[in-house]
């Protein structure tokens, strides 16, 4: 304990309350707004599990490239800090990647019809899920730290290059994923602002929640290699 | 150790890249539009395809007793007739609505063993005035 408190990265700040508070806080108002919102002309009230999906699948995205910034850091500084940032940033996006998949199942059924198909754009998520998994097997085979943390690093940055080859899925291949209704690279928006607003709303809660989850996942890391350095 | 990484990494990044831009984009073909299978129909005989298109407006025609479906799939040049049974399709499926059927060409007919609909990134609330009851209620009443 005398060594946990010694460093200030094992130390539970309030900044971290704060995020996952704020984020808890977002959520509940997230759920009322989202259930208070408009159906979809065409889908119905079923089209309102996108205020969980696209949240979700977003933040399943964002944990890579958290992961590859925390890892790529590791690999210059070589401080154990930052892997295990980069192993928290995983970890926390194997839960959203899960939810994403979840809600995605859920959602397709009534609308295409199948729970799953292999199309380019479920095919790539179900890539980025394995990559995922994948990286928590590589940090639990391996022993030694800075071998692990190395190991892991790679992992951490080869499934980065799967991100943006996911999200471009529905545009560079034929697929029966619709296109962004958001789309960042042309910034067009196809969602009525009644719908939009409560997924925002969404999509700031997860994004604070996801952050807060990261930060207590690395102090709790902190914790546990200052328990073994003991 | 160093350069002997950065080697490995290089080497995998430019299999994915190969792979992705090389391989797959030419492979990743999901479905076929008509016109597609009209340019190589021989190439497309009994074998499964999948088959993607809109549903051709006033093409459509469901018997719910036997649960045969018939309609023809158009990407707007070239049409073919579809013939699916043993299954209700799903809610969202109807004219000039997307749709992807996995199946065989059998005799100038597409028969399908599986049908999706493929639905629109656009989420607009119900026209104005309409609230989420009454939505609600003519959900339950067209059931």
């Amino acid at each position: 304990m005398q060594l946990a408190r010694s460093n200030p990265k094992s130390r539970l700040d309030g900044l971290t309350w704060l995020v996952l508070s704020l984020g808890v806080l977002g959520a509940v108002v997230g759920f009322f707004m989202a259930m208070s919102s408009p159906p979809d002309q065409n889908q119905g009230f079923v089209a309102r599990i996108f205020h969980m999906h696209v949240p979700t699948a977003w933040m399943a995205y964002l944990a890579s490239f958290g992961a590859l910034f925390y890892s790529v850091a590791y690999l210059v500084r070589r401080q154990a800090h930052f892997d295990r940032v980069a192993a928290a940033a995983v970890e926390v996006g194997l839960i959203f990647m899960a939810l994403a998949l979840l809600t995605g199942m859920l959602w397709a059924r009534p609308t295409w019809g199948v729970y799953w198909d292999w199309e380019p754009r479920l095919t790539t998520t179900a890539i980025l899920f394995a990559i995922y998994v994948g990286y928590m097997v590589v940090r639990g085979a391996i022993e030694d730290p800075e071998l692990r943390a190395k190991a892991a690093a790679g992992v951490a940055i080869l499934g980065a290059i799967n991100v943006p080859i996911s999200y471009m899925s529905v545009k560079w291949w034929r697929s029966l994923h619709q296109t962004q209704s958001i789309d960042l690279t042309t910034g067009k928006i196809m969602v009525d602002s009644a719908i939009l607003i409560p997924m925002l709303v969404n999509l700031a809660a997860f994004t604070l929640l996801y952050v807060g989850m990261v930060r207590l996942r690395g102090i709790i890391a902190a914790r546990e290699a200052a328990q073994e350095e003991a | 150790m160093k350069p002997k990484y950065l080697l490995g990494l290089l080497v995998v990044g430019a299999a994915l890249a190969y792979l992705i831009f090389g391989g797959l984009g030419q492979n990743l073909v999901y479905f076929i539009t008509p016109s597609e299978y009209f340019q190589q129909a021989e190439r497309y005989q009994n074998r499964p395809v999948r088959l993607g298109g809109l549903v051709k407006a006033g093409s459509l025609d469901y018997n719910p007793k036997t649960l045969e479906l018939r309609f023809v799939v158009t990407d707007g040049v070239k049409e073919i007739p579809v013939r699916s049974s043993g299954a209700t399709p799903p809610a969202l499926f109807g004219e000039n609505r997307g749709v992807v059927v996995e199946g065989r060409f059998q005799d100038g007919v597409f028969v399908s063993q599986n049908l999706l609909v493929k639905h629109s990134e656009s989420y607009q609330a119900p026209k104005e005035g309409w609230t989420p009851e009454q939505v609600r209620k003519l959900i339950e009443e067209a059931e």
